[in-house]
């Protein structure tokens, strides 16, 4: 659960003064969301991040104000569901085709570190 | 030489079919042209016929096609303007690419592009900016940068892209050509390299509309690899229009002058009166909701990117770094250096959206208000054909004008990501020149025309008649300039 940010979010309509709000990401959230992102960033990264982040938020919140009750969202802009296809077999990519970029191939398969550290 | 290349690709095609134009003479001219970039547009050429393997022609009847580096090209480096699939050859080739293969129009080369398509301006290519051929100080637009430069630049007779939120059309009216996004839907995305897959479209930067007529009846049609792919039903004609006569322009009563270049303003202006002159009528249509776009927009493709680069972990293709640790240490080392700052910028915006709290109060809303949006557009198609507006608010502007300010960058998708949003066609055609805000010589404005989802044809009808009447025949100084 990401900190909430419930101490800059504001209620009714946005005047010119909410532009130049306080930051709406804190440091911590960053550092969080960045883990989740497996990111891993410098300390001038984050200290960028809360600044343009909350910048960008600042200017997207203006929609949390909108009275939306009973809109249905958009997901999609095309109404398809279920296309189906025929369930007939067809070659695959061959084995070697699809190692052949991979950054470590090793015995027919992806080599990556292991998940736990030695 | 420099005859055929004065020629259009509708003209070329003409040409080669009726026999009295060699393909190889004018691909090998367009070879050397493109051999001459001066622009940083192209990331990789097909000099050697054996690099291009996969990706050769047998039967050249078509004009050769610059390829936006996202495409995925057998055997070709695709980078999509990143480091991190530096070096990355696709086992297979993009459904749109394989379509003007069929064609035969051959590959002349991956043209670059902001990373992952996610920039205005081109500078956010790990492989450095594009230059806007019309001045090098300049950005080109973006993100399909390159290929508009290439076919500004004499560097290509035209070019694909993908629009996602503008990257077709700003390219296009900053580099003073013709750009499409057709409906979502209309062309594969299959081998396109996914950015935000409920918006990412491909589509044609031409000469003119004919051309992007042309291109886009090769590359439209359903295909069994991409569900959401409905193609355009009974194809595309070659426009042949010649006035307006009968179809109602609506201009949105909400466009203010302050949301725009006074430059952009005159030129636009300018255009409407033409459109009346050709018998159009202009009218006042209400699109309320599309002043929250850049907002719904920055929330919803952020959100879809985050989920589609979670691809991107070193295992199984492109870079891998810091394999000494463990597994998640490799993903994050891999990832911190293989994207650029505004593809992390994106993936934190997305992540935090979509995380635990956030979800409904940004992705949900996002989505609401794109419900809304196009609703609006639909109550306006009930009054008028088409809905029009600049295709952006400024000329284009200087390179690092705006790399410090992201939401200044973004707010330049202002006019251009309602249709996204709302899945509609929308072209970009030039039509005229204006003066920068700051001074200095005078560059390419656009002017944007959006229809219904799937009425390209009426679109690119009254789009040719329109180019015809504006007359723009304005060109950069050349690319050697």
């Amino acid at each position: 659960m990401v900190p909430p940010i419930g101490a800059t979010r504001r209620e009714g309509p946005l005047g010119a003064d909410d532009l130049e709000s306080a930051a709406v990401i804190e440091r911590e959230q960053v550092l969080h969301v960045a883990r989740l992102a497996r990111l891993r960033l410098s300390e001038e990264e984050v200290e960028r991040m809360v600044g343009e982040l909350s910048g960008i938020l600042d200017h997207v919140d203006r929609i949390g104000n909108l009275d939306l009750e009973g809109v249905e969202p958009t997901s999609h802009v095309v109404a398809l569901e279920n296309v189906l296809r025929a369930d007939e077999p067809r070659p695959s990519l061959p084995r070697d085709v699809a190692l052949a970029s991979a950054p470590e191939p090793r015995d027919g398969a992806f080599r990556a570190p292991s998940p736990q550290a030695d | 030489m420099t005859d055929l290349l004065q020629l259009t690709a509708l003209e070329a095609h003409e040409a080669m079919v009726a026999g009295g134009l060699s393909a190889e003479e004018y691909t090998a001219a367009w070879r050397d042209a493109a051999a001459g970039d001066g622009l940083n547009a192209y990331l990789w050429q097909d000099g050697s016929s054996e690099e291009a393997g996969a990706i050769a022609v047998e039967d050249a009847r078509l004009a050769p096609v610059a390829v936006k580096d996202i495409f995925c090209t057998e055997g070709v480096p695709t980078t999509a303007g990143s480091k991190i699939l530096e070096g990355y050859r696709p086992p297979y080739t993009a459904t749109a690419v394989r379509k003007l293969l069929e064609a035969g129009a051959p590959i002349l080369g991956k043209t670059n592009m902001d990373e992952f398509a996610m920039g205005s301006s081109n500078e956010n290519s790990a492989y450095g900016p594009v230059l806007n051929p019309w001045d090098r100080g300049r950005v080109p637009g973006g993100s399909s940068g390159g290929s508009a430069a290439v076919v500004a630049g004499g560097l290509a007779p035209w070019a694909i892209g993908t629009d996602t939120g503008g990257s077709i059309r700003q390219p296009a009216a900053f580099c003073g050509i013709v750009g499409l996004k057709p409906t979502y839907g209309a062309i594969s995305r299959y081998g396109m390299i996914a950015f935000a897959s409920s918006l990412d479209q491909c589509g044609p930067l031409t000469r003119t509309v004919s051309d992007a007529a042309l291109l886009l009846g090769i590359l439209q049609g359903q295909d069994p690899c991409d569900s959401t792919s409905v193609g355009i039903e009974g194809g595309i004609s070659l426009p042949t229009q010649e006035d307006l006569s009968g179809l109602r322009f609506g201009v949105p009563a909400e466009l203010r002058g302050d949301d725009y270049d006074s430059g952009v303003r005159a030129v636009f202006e300018q255009a409407l009166r033409k459109i009346a002159d050709l018998g159009g009528e202009i009218a006042e249509v209400s699109l309320p909701s599309s002043e929250h776009g850049i907002s719904a927009y920055y929330v919803i493709a952020p959100a879809e990117a985050s989920s589609n680069l979670a691809r991107y972990d070193g295992v199984r293709y492109g870079m891998r770094a810091g394999g000494d640790g463990d597994l998640v240490e490799m993903y994050e080392t891999t990832r911190s250096e293989g994207f650029g700052a505004e593809v992390k910028r994106r993936i934190m915006l997305g992540t935090y959206a979509l995380s635990s709290g956030y979800y409904e109060a940004y992705y949900g809303q996002a989505q609401k208000v794109r419900t809304r949006i196009a609703e609006d557009f639909g109550g306006a198609f009930a009054s008028v054909d088409f809905v029009v507006t600049p295709t952006a608010p400024s000329v284009a502007f200087e390179l690092g004008e705006k790399t410090d300010d992201p939401l200044a960058m973004y707010l330049n998708d202002f006019f251009t990501v309602p249709m996204s949003l709302a899945g509609i066609p929308a072209i970009s055609i030039p039509a005229g020149l204006a003066e920068p805000e700051g001074g200095g010589p005078r560059l390419p404005v656009g002017f944007q025309i959006a229809g219904p989802a799937f009425s390209e044809q009426k679109l690119l009808d009254a789009a040719h008649a329109l180019e015809r009447g504006i007359g723009f025949d304005a060109r950069p100084g050349g690319a050697d300039a």
